[in-house]
């Protein structure tokens, strides 16, 4: 086990008890490591490894609605790989490769190289123009804006409530439009 | 879309917080449960001799074994809906009810017998268990799928094989009432047949809509 998993495993329990920066922390921690394990995956199926990302943020928004399957009591790293490999295997299939995955791919090392800042992918971007208008406006203006819930409620002239509602509808609609691609 | 802008756009809706897997999957069975019962009060009904059949202790012995299925493919079920679960330390549960089936053959094995062993076996109801159980399973199996739906099975087919096991534990419960046949015999021939198709199309359909 590598340092830093039961760091992972306390900022869980913190962003399930509702502390969003630890969340926001968290998920920063762990996508380097996800994108070498989807580098990896991606490599040994022959596949381009540039598509990382796309896996990498597939992973993320798996990560993020099924995280009421992780036991709190568990650690985290576990769970977190066993999603992405999932995610990894799910991925390749859909670009007709018949898969098989190192259990490892994701659990072996930390990555070497200083990990980019941050990446682009474009699956997302493309399924996000399939998205209703106003789920849609929501998450961009959140995303690409980085406007608060606040911010956003006062922008188009929605409450907070329904701002909250539109962004997970539309986080919710983005992972079953990424499955049927 | 860049990766920080996806990591802000989860993080701002960390507030919401997602119902456990097995309140969904009560609230799913317990929507599907009326449709099953309609059907079993329209086609078929308990039978009419329920208040006597009650005192028969093999006639009680298979709600165990049948509710006993459903509660141990409950707890399997709720269990592979979790990503890094797997069957080990687990799939003995589901073995429970066959050894209850076992014990009471065994039981009715030391009881002196009116009927050959080969005519309790056969009993006079087999082609009705074995529709009657699938066709109850489908509003159930349909509620199971959707309450595992919620988790994170990493098996989807596995998953799906054990919501069949729920629906059909649960739909044989029904059935059981209604059936006049309460040879343990019976019970292990004829059940399990019905509930392994059940258990077929829970892994098929399983492998497709369990996916995440």
């Amino acid at each position: 086990m590598r340092e830093g998993e039961d760091e992972w495993t306390g900022l869980m329990r913190l962003a399930i008890s509702g502390d969003s920066a630890a969340y926001q922390r968290l998920l920063k921690a762990i996508t380097p490591v996800l994108r070498a394990g989807a580098r990896r995956g991606l490599a040994r199926a022959g596949q381009p490894v540039d598509q990382s990302e796309d896996v990498v943020q597939d992973i993320l928004l798996a990560v993020h609605l099924k995280r009421h399957t992780w036991d709190a009591n568990a650690p985290f790293a576990p769970w977190l790989f066993a999603i992405a490999r999932n995610k990894l295997i799910d991925s390749l299939r859909r670009r007709g490769r018949r898969v098989f995955v190192n259990i490892d791919d994701f659990a072996e090392t930390i990555p070497d190289e200083p990990a980019a800042e941050t990446a682009s992918a474009s699956e997302i971007a493309t399924a996000l123009q399939t998205l209703p208008p106003r789920q849609r406006e929501v998450l961009q203006s959140i995303a690409v804006e980085s406007a608060s819930i606040k911010d956003t409620a006062a922008k188009f002239a929605m409450s907070e409530g329904a701002v909250r509602v539109a962004l997970h509808r539309a986080l919710t609609s983005l992972t079953a439009k990424l499955r049927e691609q | 879309m860049e990766t920080d802008q996806l990591i802000r756009t989860l993080a701002a809706d960390n507030p919401h917080r997602a119902r456990p897997v097995g309140l969904v999957l009560a609230l799913a069975l317990l929507v599907a449960a009326p449709f099953s019962l309609s059907m079993f009060m329209m086609k078929l009904g308990v039978r009419p001799d329920v208040m006597t059949a009650m005192h028969n202790p093999f006639f009680d012995l298979k709600f165990v074994i049948t509710l006993a299925l459903a509660i141990s493919a409950i707890v399997v079920g709720l269990h592979l809906s979790r990503p890094e679960a797997s069957l080990k330390g687990w799939g003995w549960l589901l073995l429970i009810p066959v050894g209850i089936i076992a014990a009471g053959i065994g039981s009715e094995m030391m009881m002196p017998q009116r009927l050959p062993m080969m005519t309790r076996l056969i009993g006079n109801n087999s082609r009705v268990c074995m529709t009657a159980i699938p066709l109850l399973s489908v509003p159930l199996l349909a509620g199971a799928l959707i309450g595992l739906r919620h988790g994170a099975p990493a098996r989807p087919a596995l998953a799906g094989a054990v919501a069949g096991l729920i629906s059909a534990g649960l739909a044989a419960t029904l059935y059981a009432s209604h059936c006049t046949d309460d040879s343990p015999l019976f019970v292990a021939t004829w059940y399990p047949i019905a509930t392994a198709m059940v258990t077929a199309a829970g892994a098929l359909i399983g492998a497709r809509v369990l996916r995440f």
